[in-house]
């Protein structure tokens, strides 16, 4: 059967890592212009054909990930079926003469009297391995006992893993979400707006951002951020936390994680109106959108906004207020005051020049809202997964055959001998031979 | 003694450890080779000893983080963990010969840690995202499995070094017979695969604690990914006719170039989330 075959598996994985390749040298999720210059349109054009621009998401890639859940299912299922009666047999069966015939055996004399060293053996057998049947063959004395059968499972529990982790995967890209938001300290929102899409969604319940805080090491580099948010629902307060990196709020199936910061707009700016001709400064807390008028009836100030970076001839100014000057008698222009430059407005030469003095800081914090109800089963998976690796490589089913016989002196002749289901030698025998002669000596 | 002091004299010692192993092979000096375990072991205690000092030291400088932050401390601690495989290989199997393919990687990374001007050897604070628990269960696990496949690697080239049948009074009739490096690259692959799934699931588990996604095929990612089905490739052609011997090294080789890529090249050449390693 085309899907049931090891080759078929081998061939999904080579192209699976190969194509996997393209995804970590072409840019993912980038403008269509950057694709053009690095490439060229006509390349461009393949790309957008074949989804390479998103290729972990492209039909071709899923329908990969599909055939080999095909091809496990189908697999699994057929082999399952073919070793079910191994695993869960009604009844113990052994071949005596597979034992026999097998090179890994050894041989251990006792001078005790056969009847005598078979009850040894199969108290110390037990010890070992569980449970012994016994039973005999003229005048020998088998003894069989195994452990581990239910490790056969273990490669199919690493497969259906796969299977479950794709499953979670597929049902949190359907039912779930990632989207990002902005709430500036002191404000609230419910609305959040998908990453990819932009789209808007509306959450159960409204976050308010208290407080942002950034604290530095003495290097400069950022030691820890962390947003104080309130969850607010039904028009009342239900509780307030702390989120930090590393340290998101989950709530009601919605997870929220400090992703990243910056400057707000600010409610207002302490400025210093110059009049040039007079040289008389007067200073006022002006608000956003408030509206002053200049000294002698000149005309009015507007200030419209702040920008937390302002590019002016290809230099980043930093934080910069704008503003609207309307003089009598003129057409109104906009004036950019930029904080650390205080003497910049002045080089406009203007009747009047405007200085931000100092204003107070607000930041925003930058929220990332998931949601994603197949994560539960992507680590169920994962557990699966380590588990049933852990059990396939490391543990085994075992079985032993001791024969007790007698010698013609009276003494017995014991031959212990092994099989394990992962092929290969079994490295235990020799050691749990010589435990067993010592064992057999004390009589 | 200080860390430095004691990572320094780690790779010294390992160096001296590649030398007596390989020393042993070309001259046939069964002694040498107990001499380089010797050697080998003691650089382990001082490489042990240096990562618990750098430990130690970070939280004199007030900033408290295990040492696995960055390429340099990576380095050193993928040497630490090839080491101590390999030390239970050969204490489990007593088949020297391996350590002439094993011992110059672990002295590699190690020399490569400490003598590349571009690797910082200074102890710097963690930015907010690596301060994890996470942190130290995804590095340890993901360098223990890259540690089985560096031993695998170590292996799989004895194949194309040794004939199948050696001369008796040749060098190569102390290396292991091809039916052992068979079994113990498997044995070190099965290691290895272990370890890089939980490295890569601890990895996805913090990814989703820190941004609310346990995968976000970040070049890393994607490349451990590309490993973990090259591995996967080599046990399931283990269970077809024909594949054993070089073949079958051939695909451990392919595996050990796609944990090195994912180690150095994703940083040097692709752009993502990890710091180093
Ligand atoms: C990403 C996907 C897969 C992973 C991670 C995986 C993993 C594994 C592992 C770890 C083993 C144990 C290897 C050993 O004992 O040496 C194994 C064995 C096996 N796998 Fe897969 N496998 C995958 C896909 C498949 C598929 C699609 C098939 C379908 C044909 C398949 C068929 C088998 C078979 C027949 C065995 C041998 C079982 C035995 O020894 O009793 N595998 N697999």
């Amino acid at each position: 059967m085309f899907f049931c075959s090891v080759r078929l598996t081998i061939y999904i994985l080579v192209l699976l890592a190969a194509t996997s390749i393209i995804g970590t040298v072409v840019p993912q999720a980038g403008p269509p212009q950057q694709y053009v210059n690095l490439y060229g349109q006509g390349v461009y054009n393949l790309i957008q054909v074949l989804g390479i621009d998103d290729m972990y998401h492209a039909w071709w890639f899923l329908l990969l990930l599909l055939l080999l859940c095909i091809n496990i299912t189908v697999c699994s299922v057929e082999r399952l079926s073919l070793v079910w009666r191994t695993i869960f047999p009604k009844e113990i069966h052994f071949n005596v003469d597979r034992f026999l015939k097998s090179k890994n055996k050894q041989t251990v004399i006792s001078e005790f009297r056969p009847d005598h060293v078979a009850d040894t053996c199969e108290a110390w057998l037990s010890k070992q391995a569980g449970p012994v049947i016994r039973q005999k063959r003229q005048d020998t004395v088998l003894l069989y006992a195994e452990k581990g059968r239910w490790t056969r499972l273990g490669v199919f529990v690493v497969h259906a893993s796969v299977l479950l982790l794709l499953a979670g995967a597929l049902i949190g890209s359907v039912f779930g979400f990632k989207a990002s938001v902005r709430i500036d300290e002191g404000n609230q929102t419910g609305r959040v707006f998908e990453s990819k899409t932009r789209v808007p969604i509306d959450l159960d319940f409204i976050i308010r951002c208290n407080e942002f805080e950034v604290k530095f090491y003495d290097t400069g580099a950022p030691e820890e951020f962390r947003s104080s948010l309130t969850i607010i629902e039904n028009g009342q307060e239900s509780f307030t936390t702390d989120i930090r990196v590393n340290h998101p709020l989950r709530y009601k199936g919605i997870n929220i994680f400090q992703s990243s910061y910056g400057t707000a707009t600010p409610n207002a700016a302490v400025m210093a109106i110059v009049d040039n001709l007079t040289g008389e400064e007067t200073i006022q807390t002006v608000r956003i959108g408030e509206t002053v008028v200049l000294p002698d009836d000149q005309g009015s100030f507007l200030l419209q906004g702040f920008l937390p970076h302002f590019e002016f001839r290809g230099q980043n100014l930093g934080e910069t207020f704008f503003g609207q000057v309307n003089l009598a008698g003129e057409d109104g222009f906009q004036i950019g005051l930029p904080v650390k430059f205080p003497t910049f407005d002045k080089m406009r030469k203007g009747r009047f020049s405007f200085v931000v003095k100092e204003f107070e800081r607000r930041y925003y914090t930058g929220l990332q809202v998931t949601k994603d109800p197949g994560v539960w089963y992507v680590y169920a998976g994962f557990t699966l997964m380590i588990l049933g690796c852990w059990v396939t490589f490391f543990m085994a089913h075992h079985s032993f055959l001791l024969t007790v016989s007698p010698r013609d002196d009276g003494s017995s002749q014991v031959l212990f001998s092994g099989k394990t289901s992962r092929g290969g030698v079994n490295l235990k025998l020799a050691r749990m031979t010589a435990h067993l002669e010592t064992h057999l000596k004390k009589g | 003694m200080n860390s430095s002091f004691a990572l320094s004299a780690t790779t010294f010692l390992y160096g001296l450890a590649m030398v007596c192993y390989i020393g042993s092979f070309a001259f046939k000096m069964k002694n040498l080779a107990k001499a380089g375990f010797f050697v080998l072991s003691a650089g382990f205690v001082l490489n042990t000893a240096g990562l618990g000092l750098r430990w130690v030291e970070s939280y004199q400088l007030g900033y408290g983080r295990a040492p696995l932050s960055n390429m340099y401390e990576s380095l050193v601690f993928f040497s630490w963990t090839m080491a101590l495989l390999y030390i239970f290989v050969e204490l489990k199997y007593r088949e020297r010969g391996i350590g002439v393919f094993v011992s110059p990687l672990i002295f590699l990374a190690i020399a490569y840690a400490s003598f590349d001007p571009s690797i910082s050897a200074k102890i710097n604070p963690l930015i907010p995202a690596l301060k994890s628990n996470w942190l130290i269960a995804h590095v340890v696990t993901c360098f223990l499995g890259y540690a089985g496949f560096a031993v695998a690697f170590g292996l799989s080239l004895i194949y194309f070094v040794k004939p199948r049948q050696p001369g008796k009074d040749s060098v190569f009739a102390r290396l292991p017979a091809w039916e052992v490096i068979d079994e113990l690259t498997y044995q070190m692959v099965m290691f290895g695969f272990l370890f890089l799934t939980i490295g890569i699931i601890t990895g996805a588990v913090w990814a989703n604690s820190a941004w609310g996604k346990y995968w976000s095929w970040d070049p890393k990612e994607t490349w451990s990914l590309i490993t973990w089905f090259v591995y996967a490739i080599f046990m399931h052609l283990r269970l077809m006719r024909g594949w054993h011997g070089r073949n079958l090294a051939l695909v451990s080789i392919i595996g050990f170039m796609s944990v090195l890529f994912t180690y150095f090249g994703v940083n040097f050449l692709l752009s993502g989330l990890h710091s180093y390693g």
